[in-house]
Order: structure tokens, then C-alpha cells, then sequence
């Protein structure tokens, strides 16, 4: 599949998976790719009420080359249009003060605000923060269909990972079962109305090809399909060990004869290094295939594949290589047949 | 580590925090069971085990109480090991049933509608369950040594605000709207006679809000029992004899995350005294110059250029190690390899807790 056509495929691609698999990595990574085919793009950060610090934001920030912190006006992380990258993070208080100037309440908000009152919705309308962050999502998700000046083509959203995902994405519709009349009822069921259509939200799984992430993806899609009624567009396996061609023997016995013939003259503790780390290197892989084939059987989803990066953070150059990677993964796209 | 299992003040609790996804619950369950090891009856509060682990421990088929975990085939330690995988709803249903001035009035509130979404909220979800638990381990004196695996929360941080979190909303203006004080306690008030709770209910829906305050008339009495818990569970937490384990990998963004940590936690007077730095890649020495990456003909140049490639994530991940040297000093930092496989079984489980001593 070509990479317009993929992002053609929905407006809001959210984007969950498990806490450490790299769930702001692939969505700064989509992010990119589709402004490298001249869609413009925001990236939304979830935040939950309250958060001091927002390591996701910095994260995402520093993979374009950014020392900063995102907060609720937009910034810019690469240049456009076309082709332009915003990012900013949503939380449920900015989000709550938004919703109540909007239903008239707007000498209140503030003085709600500073009485904590978020903390008191909260309690009494559990999943009213979560709906209210989803609302402004479709908020912004109705300023792109109707093709607004300054709103993005595409909305990635960088959601809370995994089990927090199944209760916020099923937030609203907790709200439709209580809520009985009002402006709750209807904003939950135009929430509703965006999550369940496929051309306005899909949602991106990221997981890493080892055994607890990919019993929990397969966990999380299946709470997500039942619960949440969201259409399921990929899984991205993260952290590939890109394959290497290794001997058939790696012992060091069967090594030294190799290493004789290739004219390099190695220690035997240097000859000892190389096997063992080969070793690793092959049971890692081993592993790894042995989990995306897992993953393949037990969740039939079209899976993308995104390369181990032998680093510890990732920049601009990484950013680049991981984009070429996703993309050359879409061009290799197949979508799930029906049987 | 040493410190923790050998110490003789009892009971000792050490708490686990760290980011999400570094192997917190694996070496959570791996210290207790070195402090098994030595002798102790050591238990771990589990929040959200792997589906295997759970199994090894036993904890699949639990229930909210400690469960004695029975050493494999040609296995054993000289102490004992209980595990339990926390059930946070079960835990406040206890908690409304200990501090309800009849039965008849727990039955009337775990009745309520609202009583199981308001619950979780009032609790902070999982981690005020957590600290309650802990306590309840405590004050049983059961055990020489609790670990407490602290949930995945965005901020490990919930967890040592959790008892607080949990009076703050008790002392929540807008929360004090919905009682007024009476003689007994608190009462509810009529949502019409207050403009914040109009106001609320514009936003929330008015059959919603009059279910809270119901929920509210229902809890009245309770309050205060709730708050003199509270008050002593976070005391636990500031205790002396209680442990901060701090669990990352070495990662720019997890010991980012985990300094941060570190400096709240310092902030409120308390000292991660151990660091476990979880998923290390292993060191494999250098190749001599003239082994140049990419240049190595024939069939070793895949390892060559293997090795080379782990060189730099080994040297990179040092890096990350030194910057948590050297924000902390006195800690003793404990380095845990990428073990082959998953930790799904007690062996494994055992190879984790060999390097923690």
C-alpha cells in the first residue's frame, strides 16, 4: 500500500500498546512518514488530570530535535505546509474549562477549577475526564473533515497505554449507560459516533515481539473490539533485531576455522567475545520471530514492523531511519483478506 | 539488597516504584523471594502480573489474601514466600464493611448503583488499594518483609500520594458542598439549594449528580474512620523501616523518568537507599583496530558487525548507568541482565534474585 493511501484510510489514528514498547515513538515516527508525503499532521499527547511532568512530551519533542514540554497551544516540530508536524498534550481540566465555557458556565469554571472541582466530577461521573479529552479530539477530528485553515489532515493520538486505554476509549459510552438526558449524553454519543466509524478512527497497536507484550496486545485488542467498538487497523512491532547472517555453528571450535580463512588473526578470548555475542544475537532473533509468529496466529492484523535502534535515545537521525523503515513496512502492507 | 533481607527490624517493607514497563512486578517478586533465601517470611503484593508469572506464584487463582507459594521439583529456600495479586475493588468493599456503623449500612452502600464507579474513583483506583493492603500486611505482623509492587501509574509517584490523594478529596471544597456537618458526621445536601452543584449538574447530567449525593448520605458516618486510616497508612509509607527500591533499565527516558522519581521522593525527605537497573545488555569486550566493522570478509562478517553494534549500545547504556551513579551516590545499584526468555517460572524468577545479592 502506498503511504497516502494509508493515511487515507482515517482521520484519527490512536495509537496505544503497552507502558515501555513505544507507543511515542511510533506515533513521532507515522507522524513523519505522513509529512513526508505532504499531509499535515498533529500529534495529541493525553495527559492525565494533575501530571507534574510529562516525560511521553519530552520524549516525542526530542526525536525532532526539540528540548521542550508540550502543553495545550500547539508546537511546531517540523516545518510545513505542507508537510507540517504539530504536537500538543490534552489534559481533562483544560478540556473541562473548554466544555463548561461552551455550555455557559464560564464565570464558574475557574472558581470550579480552583476548588478542585475535576476531582469531584471525577468522582461523581467517572470517565467524564477521559470524555471530555476525547470530545476535544473530536472536536479537532470535525475542524480537518470540514477542511478548516490551520487544522491538520491527520490527528495522531499518543494514548495512555494499554489497560488505561480500554477505560478511556470506553469512557463514553460508560457515560451514555448513566448519563440519562443532557449535554453529557449528547457529547458521549457524538464521541461515540466518531470512535465507531472507521473513517474517521482506527486504532494503531504497538507492542515489542517479546511473550507480556504480546499476550497483553492480543488481551487489549480483543477488550478494545468488545468494549470500545473501535475498528483495529494494525499492530507495529517495535525493536526488531534487524536480521544479520550469522554461521550455521557458533561455537568457538567451529568459529576459529572461519576466522583463519577470513585472514583475521583474533585472540581466543577475542574469538570467545564474538561467538557469545552471536549467541545473543541469534536467540534474540529466534525469540522475536517466534513472537510475531504468535502474534500473527492469535491476532489477525495486518503488522508492521519497526527496527531495533542500537541506541538508547532516539533523535532526528533515528527518526529518519525508523521512517524510512515504517515506510518501506506500508509499501509491504497486506490487509487482512476475508475469509 | 543485602540491607533489606538481612535486616533485623521487622516488619520491613520496601516499595518498588519506577516507570512503566522496566520489570518492576519481576523484581519485585524476585527480592522477596531472596529474602525466602536467607531464612524470612517475606510476602509481594503483585498489582497486574504477567499471565505465566502470576501461575508460577500461584496468584492466578487468588483471591486478595497472601498465598504460600510452593517451591518446584528439586527447589527450596529455607524461609517463605507468600504472594497476592491485589483485587482494589475487594479491598474497599472491606474497607466499607469495617468502618459502616451497622450492617445495614454497608449493605445499603455496596447496594448503591453509583457505589462501584465512585468507589474506584475515591480510592484513586489502584494505588490507595495498594497502600491498604500494605498496611493490612503490616499490621499482621505476619511478615519479616513486604514488597510492594507499585502499579504502572503514569507517576509512580499516586502511589506515595494515594492516602493523601484520598483525604484531600475529604477535604475537597466543592466535595464539602455535597456534605454539611452535622453532630453525627456530615449530611447531603439539596443539589438545587447550591449553585456549584447546579453548575455540576449542567456539566455532569442532574440524575448523576443526585446519585452521588445519595451515594453521600449513604457514607455518612464513615468518614472519619476512612480519614484516621488514611492518616496512618501514609505514616507507614514515611516510616523508618519502610524502603524505596528504585527499578529502571538503561534508557534515557526511563532514567529520566526515574531521577525524576528520585528527586520527588527527596524532595518529601525520603531516600531510594537501592537501584536496580533491569534489562541490561551484556558487555563483550572490544575487537583490535584492524577488525573494522563492515571490512570483515566472508562468513564472520555478520558477527562482526554484530559485535560492533552491541558495543555501542553497551557503552551508551553505561552512560545512563553513571548518570544514576551519580544522582545518587549512596545508593547500591544492582544491574540485572536481558535474560534469555521470559521470567515465567520460579527457576527464572531465582536467576533474577541471584543478582540482587
Amino acid at each position: 500500500m502506498d503511504t497516502l493511501s494509508f493515511f487515507s484510510q482515517s482521520r484519527v489514528l490512536i495509537v496505544t500498546g503497552k507502558g515501555g514498547t513505544g507507543k511515542t515513538t511510533v506515533s513521532g515516527v507515522m507522524a513523519n512518514l505522513a509529512a513526508r508525503v505532504g499531509l499535515n499532521v498533529v500529534v495529541v499527547q493525553v495527559a492525565a488530570a494533575g501530571d507534574r511532568l510529562e516525560p511521553e512530551t519530552a520524549n516525542l519533542c526530542r526525536l525532532f530535535g526539540e528540548q521542550a514540554v508540550l502543553g495545550y497551544e500547539e508546537l511546531s516540530l517540523r516545518p510545513g505546509p505542507p508537510g507540517q508536524v504539530k504536537a500538543r498534550s490534552l489534559r481533562p481540566d483544560t478540556a473541562l474549562v473548554e466544555y463548561l465555557h461552551l455550555h455557559g458556565a464560564k464565570r464558574l469554571s475557574r472558581r470550579l477549577l480552583n476548588t478542585g472541582a475535576l476531582e469531584v466530577v471525577a468522582t461523581a461521573v467517572p470517565g467524564m475526564p477521559d470524555m471530555l479529552v476525547l470530545g476535544k479530539v473530536k472536536q479537532m477530528e470535525r475542524a480537518a473533515a470540514a477542511g478548516q485553515a490551520g487544522a491538520a489532515d491527520v490527528i495522531v493520538l499518543d494514548a495512555p497505554a494499554a489497560g488505561h486505554a480500554v477505560r478511556f476509549l470506553q469512557s463514553p459510552h460508560g457515560l451514555l449507560e448513566a448519563a440519562a438526558a443532557g449535554p453529557v449524553r449528547a457529547q458521549a454519543r457524538d464521541v461515540v459516533e466518531m470512535l465507531e466509524d472507521p473513517s474517521r478512527c482506527q486504532v494503531v497497536l504497538v507492542t515489542t515481539p517479546e511473550e507480556t507484550p504480546v499476550n497483553e496486545t492480543v488481551e487489549v485488542a480483543q477488550l478494545l473490539e468488545d468494549r470500545a467498538a473501535v475498528k483495529l487497523c494494525a499492530v507495529v512491532v517495535n525493536a526488531r533485531f534487524p536480521p544479520l547472517d550469522l554461521p550455521a555453528g557458533l561455537s568457538v571450535p567451529e568459529l576459529a576455522p572461519l576466522a583463519q580463512a577470513s585472514g583475521l588473526a583474533l585472540a581466543p578470548g577475542e574469538l570467545a567475545s564474538l561467538a557469545s555475542a552471536g549467541q545473543l544475537r541469534r536467540q534474540r532473533m529466534e525469540a522475536q520471530a517466534a513472537q510475531v509468529a504468535r502474534l500473527a496466529s492469535e491476532l489477525p492484523l495486518p503488522q508492521l514492523e519497526l527496527p531495533f535502534i542500537f541506541s538508547v535515545d532516539l533523535g532526528p537521525a533515528e527518526l529518519g531511519t525508523l521512517t524510512d523503515a515504517l515506510q518501506a513496512s506500508v509499501a509491504n502492507w497486506q490487509p487482512v483478506g476475508l475469509p | 539488597m543485602s540491607d533489606l533481607v538481612t535486616s533485623s527490624a521487622k516488619p520491613l517493607v520496601a516499595i518498588c516504584v519506577g516507570p512503566g514497563g522496566v520489570g518492576k512486578t519481576t523484581v519485585s517478586a524476585a527480592l522477596a523471594l531472596s529474602a525466602a533465601q536467607v531464612g524470612k517470611r517475606a510476602c509481594v503484593v503483585t498489582i497486574d502480573p504477567a499471565r505465566r508469572l502470576a501461575d508460577a506464584l500461584g496468584t492466578g487463582q487468588l483471591g486478595n489474601e497472601p498465598r504460600l507459594v510452593s517451591p518446584g521439583a528439586g527447589q527450596g529456600w529455607p524461609g517463605e514466600l507468600w504472594a497476592l495479586m491485589l483485587d482494589a475493588q475487594s479491598t474497599f468493599d472491606h474497607l466499607v464493611a469495617r468502618y459502616a456503623t451497622s450492617g445495614a449500612q454497608a449493605q445499603a452502600i455496596l447496594a448503591n448503583p453509583v457505589y462501584r464507579n465512585i468507589s474506584a474513583a475515591l480510592s484513586g483506583t489502584q494505588e490507595y488499594m495498594a497502600v491498604e493492603k500494605l498496611f493490612e500486611l503490616v499490621e499482621s505482623a505476619s511478615f519479616d518483609l513486604v514488597v510492594v509492587d507499585t502499579p504502572p501509574a503514569r507517576h509512580a509517584l499516586d502511589f506515595m500520594e494515594a492516602p493523601r490523594h484520598l483525604l484531600r478529596l475529604l477535604d475537597n471544597r466543592v466535595f464539602r458542598l455535597l456534605m454539611t456537618p452535622t453532630r453525627a458526621g456530615l449530611r447531603a445536601v439539596e443539589v438545587g439549594a447550591n449553585v456549584m452543584l447546579r453548575a455540576l449538574s449542567r456539566v455532569a447530567g442532574g440524575q448523576v449528580v443526585a446519585d452521588t449525593v445519595q451515594f453521600f448520605t449513604e457514607f455518612e458516618g464513615m468518614e472519619e474512620g476512612f480519614r484516621a486510616r488514611a492518616k496512618r497508612a501514609d505514616e507507614l509509607l514515611r516510616s523508618p523501616t519502610t524502603s524505596f527500591v528504585l527499578v529502571c533499565s538503561p534508557r534515557r527516558d526511563t532514567v529520566d523518568e526515574a531521577l525524576y522519581l528520585v528527586a520527588q521522593l527527596s524532595r518529601e525527605g525520603l531516600e531510594v537507599e537501592t537501584v536496580v537497573a533491569n534489562r541490561c545488555y551484556p558487555r563483550y569486550g572490544s575487537l583490535p583496530l584492524e577488525v573494522v566493522p563492515g571490512t570483515a570478509r566472508g562468513p564472520l562478517a555478520g558477527l562482526v558487525a554484530n559485535m560492533a553494534q552491541l558495543a555501542v549500545l553497551s557503552s551508551k547504556q553505561d552512560e545512563q548507568l553513571a548518570r544514576v551513579r551519580e544522582a545518587m551516590p549512596k545508593a547500591a545499584l544492582y544491574q540485572v541482565p536481558f535474560l534469555t526468555g521470559e521470567v515465567a517460572d520460579l527457576e527464572a524468577l531465582q536467576k533474577v534474585a541471584s543478582y540482587l545479592s
